[in-house]
């Protein structure tokens, strides 16, 4: 009799184990089959066209030279934006504003940010740099990626600066520091690796940004310097080629779709390696 | 000559207004979102009235729009999401916490986050290419001649399996949540003290057991709160669904049929809009889907805040 209750409670324990290993398993078979039909389709269609030809018309070869060139343009405009303002903006809520009213108020609203969803950006940023305008811009595309990554720079820094042991910030004013050059030049410099993470993880996240950029840089099938005209960015073709009837098109778009995630997962695995103990931190 | 303290004292002061100018920013920026998409959204309003939030009506040639078809792709597809992603995420979270020797802990976990890095556009190509051919010859056959055939609930899998449509979004967009509730799951299940676990386990409890009577009731508000959060992440996903939906501005009982979702009707029609009551009106379905959102997120994080400070 009480044998059987134990032995009921042990099987409903191994079902439940077994069904965790199982979701589990799910999780991780997911992930290998997405990356499993990135490298098929992805590498195949990669050759040296890719990076030295622009977007063709149907029917015709070429490649992503363009797109390339826009995404990096853009990405790098918009982290330049982002950055400072991320790495200051962390540094107020975690030296300046602790405990007050605002910088919770900050903190909440900056973690709503952290996971609005991007199409939104777009849509805000379409009515304010590019409708009174009349044109697409790749600037309006950089501002769209920036509002994006601030967010991540602003949780990240605060995170990493708050590592920071406040004996070492008395130490500094005992010295006779002043405040900007304790924030800036003992909490800031002892946490550069943390405060690069943040960033690589930034960039990361808006490299492979499609939503906010559909509506502010739009797309150019040409290769373009200009920030103040349209910009192609890899994602964006990604999206209309893959979305085409045109078996070449379409071709293109898995290779551009295997450069992607290959940048953005490098870009993830190195920012983990900066800091290997951050789990116990 | 300036004494080096009085120096000090400016640039503190000069310092000191920059960084508060720069977290400031953050509060304009979202109040600027606000007003721009409540601003963007006046005529559509102005030309449709409340119509618009119940009509399913979407039609640029006679500019008569209503929000009704692109809100109910953007429930359904979220709670099909929920349905999937959540008992996957309790799962992995649950392996992590108690389960899974120490080596394969940080290998495994750092695998389920890069699920969460992979760009939204690769799922979206990915689900179009080869989880949609594969939901429209297998899954969805084997649903239609199964559950189809059940009274009532069938209707939900009824219908042309062509693998394009609402379930298939609703399923790649589970996957896409589960990293976000997972991580925070495993957060807040570490927050449970080490030693009522223990107690629980000397006492003679499974591990099934410590996870449903004492994990799971200690962190039960943090834990919800995670699953608000995914939530409030599948409502806006765009690109993924934008791939996979099919963007048909009709409401059909059928999971299997072509839809529409909020994000994926700005993805797709935003750019071709012409008129300002067309632009006005995807405006409109930012506005609908800034407050769904907002309002699930502020939920969320009050809820983590409530479930941390215990």
């Amino acid at each position: 009799m009480n044998n059987n209750i134990v032995s009921r409670r042990h099987f409903i324990n191994a079902v439940f184990v077994g069904i965790a290993l199982i979701m589990t398993g799910i999780a991780l078979v997911w992930l290998f089959l997405i990356l499993g039909s990135l490298v098929i389709n992805g590498v195949s269609a990669l050759n040296a066209d890719m990076f030295l030809k622009s977007t063709p018309p149907p029917g015709s070869t070429g490649g992503l030279l363009n797109a390339i060139v826009g995404s990096l343009m853009m990405t790098g405009v918009g982290m330049l934006i982002a950055t400072p303002i991320g790495l200051l903006a962390g540094a107020y809520l975690s030296e300046y504003g602790r405990g007050s009213k605002l910088s919770d108020m900050i903190r909440f609203v900056n973690d709503i940010l952290l996971s609005a969803p991007s199409i939104m950006i777009g849509l805000f940023v379409y009515t304010v740099a590019v409708a009174p305008f009349r044109h697409f811009s790749g600037w309006a595309g950089s501002i769209a990626l920036a509002i994006i990554a601030i967010p991540i720079l602003v949780r990240t820094t605060e995170n990493i600066m708050r590592l920071v042991p406040d004996t070492l910030r008395e130490a500094a004013y005992a010295l006779g520091a002043p405040k900007w050059m304790v924030t800036i030049k003992i909490v800031q410099k002892s946490v550069y690796e943390g405060l690069l993470t943040g960033v690589l993880l930034a960039l990361a996240r808006v490299s492979g940004e499609t939503a906010p950029l559909l509506f502010t840089a739009l797309n150019n099938q040409f290769l373009s310097f200009n920030m103040s005209d349209s910009l192609s960015s890899l994602p964006v073709v990604i999206f209309q080629f893959a979305m085409s009837p045109y078996a070449d098109w379409r071709t293109l778009a898995w290779g551009g779709a295997f450069l992607i995630t290959v940048s953005v997962l490098f870009l993830n695995i190195a920012s983990r390696l900066l800091i290997p103990q951050k789990g116990q931190a | 000559m300036q004494s080096p303290s009085a120096r000090f004292v400016a640039q503190d002061q000069g310092f000191r207004l920059l960084v508060s100018g720069a977290a400031t920013l953050v509060l304009v920026v979202l109040a600027c979102i606000i007003a721009s998409l409540i601003y963007g959204s006046i005529p559509a309003f102005e030309a449709m009235g409340l119509n618009f939030l119940t009509t399913e009506s979407w039609n640029p040639v006679t500019e008569k729009f209503g929000a009704l078809a692109p809100v109910y792709g953007t429930v359904v597809t979220s709670i099909i999401a929920m349905l999937i992603g959540v008992p996957l995420s309790l799962g992995v979270a649950f392996f992590l916490t108690e389960l899974c020797p120490a080596f394969l802990k940080r290998p495994i976990a750092t695998a389920i986050e890069l699920l969460a890095a992979i760009p939204s556009i690769i799922y979206g190509i990915w689900g179009l290419f080869e989880f949609a051919p594969f939901m429209q010859h297998y899954v969805e056959p084997f649903l239609r001649s199964t559950i189809g055939q059940v009274p009532v609930i069938g209707i939900l899998f009824s219908g042309a399996p062509i693998g394009i449509g609402m379930l298939t979004a609703g399923i790649i967009l589970g996957i896409m949540i589960l990293p976000f509730i997972s991580s925070i799951m495993r957060d807040v299940f570490e927050t449970v003290p080490k030693g009522l676990k223990e107690s629980a386990y000397a006492i003679g409890m499974t591990r099934y057991e410590v996870v449903r009577f004492v994990v799971l009731p200690y962190c039960s508000i943090g834990a919800v709160g995670a699953v608000m959060l995914g939530l409030g992440r599948a409502l806006g996903e765009t690109m993924a669904v934008t791939f996979v939906i099919g963007n048909a501005h009709r409401i059909n009982p059928s999971l299997f049929a072509p839809a529409t979702t909020i994000s994926a009707t700005l993805a797709n029609e935003f750019t071709e809009a012409v008129g300002d009551v067309y632009t006005s009106s995807l405006l409109g379905l930012g506005l609908i889907l800034m407050i769904i959102s907002f309002a699930t997120l502020i939920v969320a994080r009050i809820l983590m805040a409530s479930g941390r400070s215990k």
